[in-house]
C-alpha cells in the first residue's frame, strides 16, 4: 500500500502546457473586527506548467500571501485553490505536509539554509524528508550542486559561501526531489545585480521544464524578462496578466 | 532527520555549551547535595549499623533516637535472657564523656561499653592493635577519625609513622590507654568513638544505670520480630530489630531537625537553576531557529518529526549534562574521601537515579516549552523577509 507521500509523488507528469495552479475567487483576511486586514480580494489566477510565471507588484499588494496559499502554507478565507489537480481545501494535517514535500520546491529570499549543515547536506534535506536514505540523498544532492556550478563547494558551510552561491544551493535544494511546482520568493532581493542575473539564468535553465510550473514573486523589474507570464498585483487583486513575455 | 537535529544543536556552540552547563550544574548540585544529605542522615544511626553481631536492640520504651538513651536497671538483662526464643543477650553502654589530653586540651568523646566477656558490638576492622587488647586494664580502642581529631598534629605523619599506641589520656579523671585504632562509621556529631569494656565504661561516664541497651539475638529459626514482641511483652521495654531501630532514629532526625529543609532548599535551587538555564537557553535556541524549522515544515517535514528532532536535541543535552554533573559529583567525593570530616560520604545510587529523573524533568520542561512554539509555528513564516 502506498503512503500518501508516494501517492502524491506518483501524480502523472503535467503536460507542458497544462494548468498547474488554479485560483478562483481567493480571499485572505487577517485579524478580526477593527484589526482586520484584507490581503487578497478575490484573486483569480491560472499558472501554466512548463513556464516561469512572475508575480509582481508593490510591497503589501498580497504577492507573498498568494504564494503562501498556493504552496499550502496558509489557508484561504474564501475561494478555491487547485494545485497540480488537487483541491488543497480537502488536504489537512500531515496529508497536506506530505503533498508539499512530494510536489513543491521552495526558494526563499534569505535562502534559509541550515547554518550547521554543509552545502550538500542542505541540498539533501528535501530528499531525506521524503524518506530517501541519507547517503543516497547526499549523493543526489552532490550531482545537483554540480549542475548549478557548485561542485567544488559541496562541503562548504553556508557562512563560507557568497549570497549568490547560497542561493544556488537553495535552488539545488528546491529541485532535488523534482517538484512539479517551484515557488520562489524574491530570489534576487538579497543579491547584487550580477548574482541575481546568474540565479535567474539558473532557474530558467534548470528549473523551467516541461511539466513543472515555476512561480517567482518579485518586485525586481530587472528580472521581468525571465518570465513567460507576468502577473501584476495591486491591493490584493490581480490587475493585469501579460502572457508570452519571454 | 536525527543527524540534522544534532548538527543544528552542536552548530550553535555557545548555546550548546550553555545548555550542557545548565544541566551539568543542576545534576552536580542535586547529586552532590542529595548524597551528602543521605550520608549525614545515615550518620545519625551509624552506630546501629556498626553493631553487626546483634540483630535485636532492647531499650527504654520512651526512647526517640540513638543518642537519647536513659539507663536500664541491670535486672532487665536477666529478664531479656529469660524470654523464650532469645539465644543470648548482653549489656551495651553508650554515653558521652570529656577526655583530657596530656597537653591539657579537652575533647568530647562518645564511649561505647561492650560486654566484658563477648565484646559484642566491637568494631569489625582494626587499623592498629588487637581487639583482644581491650581486656587489658584501662584499655580503649579509638576510631580513625577520632584519633585524628584528638591528636591532629599527628594526622599528616600517620602514613609514615603509624598510630602511636599505648598513649594515655583521662576521661572523668580515669586513665584510658589507647590499645588500638579501628575504622568506624562517622557519627552524626563528629566526636571520637571510644570502645571499651562495659565494666570500664561505667567509670568513664558514671550514671546510675550504666546499661542503656541490651543487645540480643534470636535462636536459630526464630522470627526476630516475634522475639522482639515477646521481649516487649515480658519486660515492658522497647525491643526493635536493627533495621527498625535504624529507621526510627533516621525518622526522628528527618522530622525533628532542619536538615531536610536546608538540604531541600539547596537541592530545589539546583533543580530550579537547571530548569531556568536549560529552559531559557533551549527556548532561545528554538526561537532563533524558527525560520529553519519553518523551512523544514514547508519542505514537507511533518510536525511529529520536528518534535522528534527537538526531543532528540533535549536527550543529547540531558544525557551529556547528566554524565558531566554526576561525574563531577563522583570526582568531588573521590577527592574528599581522604578528608577525615568528609570521609564516608559518597555518591549514592539513590541520588543518581533521583537526579536522572530530575534531569529528565528539566529536559522535558525545556523541550515542552519549545515544542509548543514550534507546533503553532505557521510555515508561512519562511516567506517573511
Amino acid at each position: 500500500m502506498l503512503t500518501f507521500a508516494q501517492e502524491a509523488a506518483s501524480y502523472e507528469t503535467l503536460d507542458s502546457n497544462a494548468t498547474a495552479v488554479i485560483c478562483c475567487g481567493v480571499t485572505k483576511e487577517f485579524g478580526r473586527g477593527d484589526g482586520k486586514s484584507i490581503a487578497l480580494r478575490g484573486v483569480d489566477l491560472d499558472v501554466a506548467a512548463g513556464e516561469m510565471t512572475l508575480l509582481v507588484g508593490p510591497s503589501g499588494c498580497g504577492k507573498t500571501t498568494l504564494i503562501s496559499i498556493v504552496a499550502g502554507l496558509l489557508d484561504p478565507t474564501e475561494g478555491e485553490i487547485h494545485v497540480l489537480g488537487q483541491d488543497l481545501r480537502v488536504l489537512k494535517g500531515h496529508k497536506l505536509v506530505d503533498f508539499r514535500g512530494a510536489n513543491l520546491g521552495f526558494v526563499f529570499q534569505q535562502y534559509n539554509l541550515l547554518p550547521a549543515l554543509s552545502a550538500v547536506e542542505n541540498a539533501a534535506i528535501p530528499l531525506i524528508a521524503l524518506g530517501i536514505k541519507r547517503r543516497e540523498a547526499i549523493e543526489r544532492a552532490g550531482e545537483l550542486l554540480n549542475a548549478v556550478g557548485l561542485g567544488s563547494k559541496l562541503k562548504a558551510m553556508p557562512s563560507q559561501l557568497s549570497g549568490g552561491q547560497q542561493q544556488r544551493v537553495a535552488i539545488a535544494r528546491a529541485l532535488g526531489h523534482e517538484p512539479k511546482l517551484l515557488v520562489c520568493d524574491e530570489p534576487t532581493a538579497a543579491l547584487d545585480a550580477e548574482s541575481g542575473r546568474v540565479a535567474m539564468e539558473l532557474l530558467r535553465k534548470v528549473a523551467v521544464q516541461p511539466g513543472r510550473a515555476v512561480i517567482v514573486v518579485t518586485h525586481d523589474n530587472r528580472i521581468f524578462d525571465y518570465g513567460q507570464t507576468i502577473v501584476h498585483m495591486s491591493d490584493g487583486r490581480v490587475v493585469e496578466v501579460e502572457r508570452g513575455n519571454a | 532527520m536525527g543527524w540534522v537535529a544534532i548538527k543544528m544543536l552542536a552548530g550553535d556552540r555557545t548555546k550548546f555549551f550553555g545548555l550542557i552547563f545548565g544541566v551539568s550544574f543542576a545534576a552536580f548540585m542535586m547529586s552532590q547535595q542529595v548524597s551528602v544529605f543521605i550520608g549525614i542522615v545515615r550518620r545519625s544511626a551509624s552506630q546501629i549499623v556498626d553493631v553487626r553481631d546483634a540483630p535485636i536492640w532492647v531499650m527504654d520504651s520512651r526512647i526517640r533516637h540513638l543518642d537519647e538513651v536513659p539507663g536500664l536497671p541491670a535486672t532487665d538483662l536477666t529478664r531479656v535472657r529469660s524470654v523464650p526464643g532469645v539465644d543470648w543477650a548482653v549489656p551495651f553502654h553508650k554515653g558521652q564523656g570529656l577526655a583530657k589530653l596530656a597537653n591539657g586540651e579537652s575533647r568530647s568523646v562518645v564511649v561505647m561499653g561492650l560486654d566484658d566477656a563477648t565484646l559484642v558490638g566491637a568494631p569489625v576492622e582494626m587499623l592498629a592493635g588487637e581487639l583482644a587488647d581491650l581486656h587489658k586494664p584501662d584499655a580503649v580502642i579509638i576510631d580513625k577519625a577520632g584519633y585524628e581529631y584528638m591528636w591532629p598534629s599527628e594526622a599528616k605523619s600517620l602514613a609514615r609513622e603509624g598510630y602511636r599506641l599505648n598513649r594515655t589520656f583521662e576521661i572523668n579523671d580515669r586513665r584510658a590507654i589507647v590499645v588500638g585504632v579501628c575504622r568506624a562509621s562517622s557519627p552524626f556529631v563528629t566526636l571520637p568513638l571510644l570502645y571499651t569494656r562495659f565494666s570500664q565504661s561505667s567509670r568513664y561516664t558514671p550514671e546510675r544505670n550504666a546499661m542503656n541497651f541490651v543487645l540480643a539475638r534470636a535462636k536459630p529459626g526464630e522470627n526476630e520480630q516475634e522475639v522482639c514482641r515477646r521481649i516487649q511483652e515480658a519486660t515492658g521495654r522497647l525491643a526493635l530489630t536493627r533495621e527498625q531501630f535504624f529507621w526510627k532514629t533516621i525518622h526522628y532526625f528527618l522530622a525533628s531537625t532542619g536538615i531536610p529543609v536546608n538540604f531541600g532548599i539547596t537541592i530545589a535551587l539546583g533543580f530550579l537553576v537547571g530548569v531556568a538555564i536549560a529552559g531559557q537557553t533551549f527556548y532561545l535556541f528554538v526561537v532563533e531557529n524558527l525560520k529553519q524549522f519553518g523551512s523544514l515544515k514547508a519542505m514537507g517535514v511533518r510536525d511529529s518529526k520536528i518534535v522528534g528532532m527537538v526531543l532528540l536535541q533535549g536527550l543529547v543535552v540531558g544525557f551529556a549534562g547528566y554524565c558531566i554533573g554526576v561525574g563531577l559529583s563522583a570526582g568531588f567525593f573521590t577527592m574528599t574521601n581522604t578528608m577525615t570530616h568528609l570521609a564516608g560520604l559518597y555518591l549514592r545510587g539513590e541520588a543518581m537515579v533521583g537526579v536522572a529523573g530530575a534531569v529528565a524533568a528539566i529536559i522535558l520542561f525545556a523541550t515542552f516549552v519549545s515544542v509548543r512554539r514550534l507546533l503553532v509555528l505557521e510555515p508561512a513564516i519562511v516567506f517573511r523577509g
